[in-house]
């Protein structure tokens, strides 16, 4: 098996979670379990044949806890991916590297989190401010949200990017949350009006360019090709996966690069592509980190969809919206159906390639999936 | 407000700052500057570092105006600017700071609604952190 690459050699055969909320009564660690016996469940793999976990670093459930918890097999790979939301996709791609590798059959990764209930990691003020926090934080660059919105402005002078381009990305996530019961932004439209007068965050960014504060955890099971033709649910292959963290990269701070508006998913994108038989214009629908709007035509331009500087203008004419050019987020992504540190972006993307997405793309055959762009990141390229 | 923690290699430019000069932590050997400090240069692998003096101008290069929810200490000052500053002689090298009316003033002091990328900025220090004026 070695050498011949990931492609096409795994599959996710199992996606489970729980409800989203503001606050969930449940703890992380009941969550945790909930969504990964859901998983499994979904899939038709009795727990006892995990042999493979993988989460994000900043997990607290700790694969100890969980395989004993929910009668896990023996385990012989476990991988956590370091870079919160920049974790995502790279939990799938490690277990389908493992597998590919013979080191496991069944994989599952998960994230659990009570985000929206439970402290936020930049109001700790006791806690001694690592570097680069010393660079930025005595300046009152304090939460991702002004770390982003440097680079958003940036990247606005430099390309005439502008509010309405965000609004875009804002209102096609919100459009797909309204279509999705299990979103928190379930039955509540929003208007251009309501994007334009919302309060500020951090200028450029208003309240609608954030991402929503979640309870919330997600779970799905990876296998072998071979594997996944016998499970319950149509198989979605992994195409392709890559990481990326570029040559002189500071994460959520990047202005400290050589070109800072170039992030990790250039250097993503590049690997990505090079170990697809698809391009750009095959993707059919996209999955697309946004714990802020500016992420997204950053994103686009990165992955190759436009070019550089175009990726505020992609977002026009409805191009993000079903029946555009890149139907985007079509459970409400992390703007609006929920924020779980983009794991929520993986499931959706099994939905569209399964067909039963609640803004099912007709046809959808191929979905980008991406973890958090201007933190080291990662993305996989799913197909049926 | 919270103060600098600093870590071995970032010490010295809090030193440096203290007595009111703005230092570059550059390779002894290649010549090249970098921020932030590390303990080797990317661009020839030398571990000979020295912290040379820059003119301390420089102009905005992107800037936000945080709003609540802050921490207390600085919700009190919301809304104010925080600026990159791309230094003259150095223009790789870009600092986080703060745009004030003059040494000493408080976060808030320059309207935000008057910071523009590229206008021209001067260090100043004020209790051991540097801060910047119009030039
Ligand atoms: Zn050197």
């Amino acid at each position: 098996m070695a050498g011949t690459g990931l492609k096409d050699a795994t599959a996710i055969v199992g996606i489970g979670q729980t409800a989203f909320a503001r606050q969930l009564p449940e703890d992380e660690r009941t969550l945790a379990c909930r969504a990964v016996l859901a998983a499994l469940d979904d899939a038709g793999i009795a727990p006892g044949e995990v042999d493979a976990l993988a989460s994000y670093t900043m997990e607290e459930t700790d694969e100890v806890e969980l395989a004993k918890a929910v009668g896990l097999g023996d385990l012989t790979f476990f991988s956590k991916v370091g870079f919160g939301g920049g974790g995502s996709c790279a939990t799938v791609a490690h277990l389908a590297a493992a597998i590919a590798a013979g080191q496991a059959d069944v994989g599952v990764a998960w994230r659990s989190r009570k985000r929206g209930s439970g402290p936020r990691p930049w109001t700790g003020t006791a806690v001694q401010l690592p570097t680069p926090g010393q660079w930025t934080r005595p300046f009152g660059l304090l939460r991702p949200a002004d770390e982003i919105a440097m680079l958003a402005r940036r990247y606005m002078h430099e390309y005439g990017a502008t509010r309405d381009h965000l609004f875009n990305v804002a209102l096609a996530c919100r459009n797909r949350a309204n279509q999705n019961p299990a979103a928190i932004m379930y039955d509540r439209p929003l208007t251009r009006e309501m994007y334009m007068t919302s309060r500020w965050i951090s200028e450029p960014l208003c309240l609608y360019d954030n991402c929503l504060e979640t309870d919330g955890a997600l779970a799905c099971v990876v296998v072998s090709a071979e594997r996944a033709r016998d499970c319950r649910r149509r198989p979605v292959y992994v195409h392709s996966a890559a990481q990326g963290l570029p040559a002189q990269h500071h994460g959520m701070v990047n202005y400290w690069n050589d070109d800072p508006l170039t992030g990790p998913a250039w250097t993503a994108a590049r690997h990505l592509w090079k170990h697809a038989d698809l391009t750009p214009e095959d993707v059919d629908v996209a999955q697309i980190y946004d714990a802020f709007t500016a992420l997204v035509p950053l994103s686009l331009e990165g992955y190759g969809f436009c070019g550089r500087g175009e990726g505020g203008a992609f977002t026009e004419q409805g191009a993000l919206e079903i029946g555009g050019r890149l139907p985007l987020n079509t459970g409400g992504g992390g703007l609006s159906e929920a924020y779980v540190h983009g794991f929520n972006l993986i499931n959706e993307g099994v939905r569209q390639l399964r067909g039963t997405s609640t803004a099912q793309v007709p046809g959808a055959a191929t979905c980008l999936v991406t973890a958090g762009e201007g933190v080291p990141t990662s993305a996989l390229l799913l197909r049926s | 407000m919270l103060t600098p923690v600093t870590d071995a290699d970032g010490a010295p430019f809090w030193e440096y700052a203290a007595q009111g000069e703005l230092r570059v932590q550059t390779c002894a050997d290649c010549g090249e500057p970098r921020f932030p400090p590390r303990p080797c240069c990317p661009h020839c692998q030398s571990f000979a570092g020295e912290w040379r003096p820059v003119s301390g101008r420089g102009r905005v290069w992107s800037y936000v105006v945080p709003h609540p929810p802050l921490l207390p200490d600085y919700a009190e000052q919301a809304p104010y600017n925080v600026i990159v500053v791309e230094l003259a002689d150095a223009p790789r090298i870009r600092l986080v700071g703060n745009l004030v009316t003059h040494a000493g003033a408080p976060l808030g002091s320059f309207d935000p609604d008057r910071v523009r990328i590229g206008t021209r900025v001067r260090v100043v220090f004020s209790g051991g952190l540097p801060q910047w004026v119009l030039a």
